[in-house]
């Protein structure tokens, strides 16, 4: 059997853990979906949002990576038996750190980037008020 | 020996873009006057020299000349010919190379045609588009050789990425090019306006087209390689908010902001020093991307020819150019006024609005993007992906569209709500049942039901600017705007359909075996092994069949190259009216865990990997991408129909002027 | 890098305002420069570095070996754990190191990712076996469990069960004696 060590894969991997192809057959759920639909859409909906770990840039759900199919199975199996989604993020960021879910959390480190909205809608809130202000006593 | 004479001609052209930066730059002081008259005719030399070395490039790539360096590693002989052309392009040199010939060449039709501006302001642009150029020059001839010889001549190349070798992805980089380059132009007018404080409705005229143009690019760019993505990536997304894709993205928002400013500036005088300045953070923003891609300093699905140094090197040229643009900013645009004043409730008022909304988007799109960067500073790794950028973004996007379905209905100066409330009741009708229709379907979630509801709304806001028009008398700027506002509503229907409904299927299937993917029965005929030109591949022969009509045959590959080796999946795609049927072959799957694969023989009776999808009105995301790109063009169309009027006009005047004074002189 | 810089009132922009696209320019451009001269690194470090190993049992990967199993870590002595696959080329750059190890004193137990029992048998008589246990994990389970992203890793656990270190990528001839210094430490 071979693997779809595609451009996935292919760039997926770097340096150390350089893979040759591996021939074990995938786990049980990486490419298998649950019987439940509302479960397997739940599953799915978290796999969107795990970021793989040996590719570039790509969710564990976009990817041909064997350990993403590894995780895609775990998190299909776990979803199955009734655990909560974030639970499993959790449990993922325990082991991998926040560069493993793809939506950032607020912590002391990225609460930036959650004021960042915040602060350009009033920015802009004031700035268009100033202007339009100005604009109407002049007209 | 071609190779020689490219790399010649570019030495020239570089020389000959020092001269003009220099002749350009004195001739707006009083002192070098005289040096104005060369400044037009360098701007075309030099575009027609460096066209001549990018067109020897082409045509060593076309002969697969293997004593050229570049050649040898990026292409093979056994290559058809459309990848053999593009891969001059598909490679680091030569799209450095590609580069400077599209701003060669545009600068020199600027200085061929641009008549409109002051002639001072003319100079200072074209010394500003060659100060740019020569950065580029420096960094191609100094660090990026792309007629480097080899020796010895190896037997045979590299051959060219695999994911390279795709009809749609050959002509996708160059598209962006020209925008990016289309982007430079504008920027080297704000520049020479800002040198010469010239920032009026003639500067906004002269650099509407460009902005357009390169805008126009931008969208067939983002458009095409997010078709791109879809289909090879193969597992049916077609946006991941990936560092490369921002990239693209960012240059984008800019330029689309630019465009709006850029009317409200030629229409009515406003928005003077915002103009410009988006002028510069619309270029910025192309430099940045090219960057952030070159460099590799984000990982990205979509990285090739990543190279640290070479990132180091447009860093610097990027630090140059952005910086003292943006110095120059600050120095000149405290003399230039906001100009003409407006009210809330005006086609002015919104496209500030909108102006707002996009950079606001544009600044999260680069924070997300950068944000990594930031907290690996601080030894922390994070990952900002989908679930960050598509709810920040729809923060600002959602109130922009609302504005956009109303802002083309509002008259310039000043307006009243009241008169056009009537004419919004169809669009928000529109909406309303889309809401309800959304509803009474069920599990939408929350993003995709916004989208639902928001876009037919759009849709129908987008056609009213027609409304009680005779048609035939609309100007085709008018229907370019109608156009492109169209494309952005049915995109966006499209986006939150594919979201809504998609269904995806995934299966281990033995041949002959039916699976139900949404309306479809799709069986699996067979497998056989089939060959290119360089590769050979795996095929599946799938029979897919919807409410017992006709079948249709959609045949997936699973595809080896061997220049270089690499395999690939190549998804199947079935286009319909209300959607897309995508179909991926995968791997063959072992009966028990452990067992060894069946021999090839045996193809028939094994089981195989199937991903299935059924994508509901998916197509309509792209279709909205080329209706924007054609609504730009016909903007462009008949932008350029009126200044062409009216040069003809002008000249018509000189003609009657210079035939009166020769009457007045034959007479006297 | 214009988020900030806004349509302004209707005579003329505030002076600094006007200079602050470029501090923002000079932000990103002081960023990204920090993020050339420091490329980010491309492992992913295990978080549990600290944490006590999480439950598991593996079955035999290979004959002669038992498996491995969490309460096997927790005799006293520190041990290493070694993920690793017959199937990955860097394994067996790194078997003669792992071999050396063994051979100073170490006690290696290792992990099969996603291995065939014939390859992996294949792969020791190759390479030597230095290991006291060898699991087989089809799935990843245990590798997930730990935080370990690829192969080979090699973990340090103390004498209590507790993770103490975490190698990513194979040990060079030069790394053992840190290696041993890591055992060292794992054991006060």
């Amino acid at each position: 059997m071979k693997r779809l060590v595609g451009l996935v894969a292919g760039v997926a991997l770097f340096g150390a853990s350089a893979l040759a192809n591996d021939t074990m057959p995938a786990a049980p759920y990486a490419y298998r979906q649950l019987s439940d639909p509302a479960k397997e859409a739940r599953a799915v909906a978290l796999m969107e949002t795990i970021r793989c770990l040996v590719c570039q840039s790509q969710s564990i759900a976009d990817s041909d990576a064997p350990i993403a199919g590894d995780m895609r199975s775990q998190i299909r199996q776990r979803i199955d038996a009734g655990e909560d989604p974030e639970a499993i993020r959790g449990w993922l960021v325990q082991r991998y750190g926040d560069y493993v879910t793809y939506a950032p959390r607020v912590t002391p480190v990225t609460w930036p980037l959650f004021a960042a909205p915040l602060a350009l809608l009033v920015l802009a809130a004031l700035l268009l008020r100033r202007r339009f202000k100005g604009g109407e006593k002049a007209s | 020996m071609l190779a020689e004479l490219g790399l010649a001609a570019l030495w020239l052209a570089a020389a000959l873009a020092a001269l003009q930066l220099g002749a350009g730059m004195l001739a707006i002081t009083p002192k070098g006057a005289e040096l104005a008259g060369i400044v037009r005719p360098l701007a075309v030399v030099q575009g027609v020299l460096v066209a001549l070395a990018f067109a020897a490039l082409v045509s060593r790539f076309a002969v697969t000349d293997l004593s050229v360096k570049l050649v040898a590693e990026n292409s093979h002989s056994a290559k058809p010919m459309i990848y053999k052309i593009a891969g001059t392009w598909g490679n680091h040199e030569g799209s450095m190379l590609l580069w400077v010939t599209i701003m060669g060449l545009a600068g020199g039709f600027v200085a061929l045609v641009e008549r409109r501006l002051p002639e001072r302001t003319m100079l200072a642009t074209l010394g500003g588009q060659a100060f740019v150029s020569l950065g580029f020059y420096a960094f191609l001839l100094l660090a990026s050789n792309p007629f480097e010889r080899l020796n010895p001549v190896p037997a045979e190349g590299n051959g060219l990425n695999p994911l390279l070798q795709d009809p749609g992805l050959a002509f996708h980089p160059p598209t962006l090019y020209v925008g990016y380059v289309g982007l430079s132009v504008a920027f080297s007018f704000a520049i020479g306006a800002l040198i010469t404080r010239e920032v009026g409705p003639a500067f906004a005229r002269a650099m509407r087209p460009w902005v357009l143009g390169a805008w126009i690019f931008l969208t067939l760019g983002i458009t095409a390689g997010s078709y791109w993505a879809y289909y090879v990536l193969g597992w049916g997304g077609w946006w991941f908010w990936d560092p490369v894709e921002n990239a693209s993205l960012m240059p984008w928002l800019a330029a689309t902001a630019l465009l709006h400013s850029c009317s409200v500036l030629a229409s009515r005088n406003a928005l003077r020093a915002w103009t410009v300045m988006l002028g510069v953070v619309a270029f910025s923003m192309s430099m940045v991307g090219t960057f952030l891609v070159r460099s590799g300093i984000l990982t990205s699905v979509h990285a090739f020819a990543v190279d640290p140094k070479r990132g180091s090197f447009i860093l610097a040229l990027l630090a140059i150019n952005i910086g003292a643009a943006l110095v120059l900013f600050g120095l000149r645009a405290s003399t230039v006024s906001e100009g003409e004043r407006f009210a809330v409730t005006s086609r002015e008022g919104a496209l500030v609005f909108n102006n707002v909304m996009l950079s606001s988007i544009l600044g999260i799109v680069l924070l997300g993007t950068l944000y990594p960067l930031v907290t690996e500073a601080m030894g922390v790794k994070v990952s900002v992906g989908p679930p960050y950028f598509t709810p920040m973004s729809a923060v600002f996007a959602v109130p922009m569209l609302v504005v956009m379905a109303v802002g083309p209905l509002l008259r310039w100066r000043r307006d009243r709500l009241a008169r056009v409330r009537a004419g919004l009741l169809l669009p928000l009708a529109a909406s309303v049942l889309a809401a309800v229709l959304a509803g009474l379907h069920g599990g939408v979630a929350l993003m995709p039901f916004i989208g639902l509801t928001l876009a037919p709304g759009v849709v129908v806001a987008s056609l009213l600017p027609l409304r009680g028009r005779r048609l035939r008398h609309v100007p085709l700027a008018t229907w370019g705007m109608v156009v492109a506002h169209l494309g952005i509503g049915v995109a966006l229907m499209g986006m939150a359909c594919d979201s809504a409904f998609s269904v995806q299927r995934l299966v281990a299937a033995r041949v002959g075996e039916s699976t139900m993917v949404g309306p479809w029965a799709v069986k699996l005929a067979g497998v056989a092994p089939v060959a290119g030109q360089n590769w050979t591949a795996l095929e599946g022969d799938l029979v897919a069949s919807r409410d017992g009509s006709g079948p249709v045959r959609l045949a997936p590959q699973s595809r080896t190259f061997w220049a270089p080796v690499q395999t690939t999946s190549v998804s199947a795609l079935h286009t319909v009216w209300d959607g897309q049927l995508y179909t991926v072959l995968g791997d063959e799957v072992a009966d028990d865990a452990g067992d060894m694969p069946t021999p090839a023989s045996d193809l028939a009776h094994s089981r195989w990997q199937l991903r299935l999808w059924w994508k509901p009105f998916v197509p309509l995301i792209w279709a909205g991408g080329a209706l924007v790109a054609l609504g730009g063009a016909l903007a462009l169309l008949g932008r350029l129909a009126t200044d062409l009027r009216r040069y003809v006009a002008r000249g018509k005047i000189v003609d009657r002027k210079q035939r009166q004074a020769l009457a007045r002189g034959e007479r006297a | 890098m214009s988020e900030t810089e806004k349509p302004r009132g209707p005579s003329r922009a505030p002076g600094w305002a006007l200079w602050l696209p470029l501090a923002l320019f000079g932000g990103v451009f002081a960023l990204v420069v920090l993020g050339l001269v420091h490329p980010a690194s491309h492992d992913v470090p295990s978080q549990m570095i600290g944490k006590p190993l999480p439950g598991f049992a593996l079955p035999a990967a290979a004959d002669g070996k038992p498996g491995v199993a969490t309460r096997d870590f927790q005799n006293g002595k520190p041990r290493l754990l070694n993920i690793f696959a017959s199937w990955c080329i860097p394994c067996g750059v790194e078997a003669p190191v792992l071999a050396e190890l063994a051979r100073q004193g170490a006690e290696i137990d290792g992990i099969a990712i996603r291995d065939h029992r014939a390859d992996l048998a294949a792969f020791l008589a190759r390479n030597g076996n230095p290991y006291t246990r060898l699991g087989a994990d089809d799935v990843s389970a245990v590798q997930l469990a730990i935080g370990s992203s690829g192969v080979p890793e090699t973990f340090v656990i103390d004498g209590h069960g507790v993770i103490r270190y975490q190698h990513i990528g194979d040990i060079r001839p030069e790394e053992v004696p840190m290696m041993l210094e890591k055992l060292k430490e794992a054991s006060q």
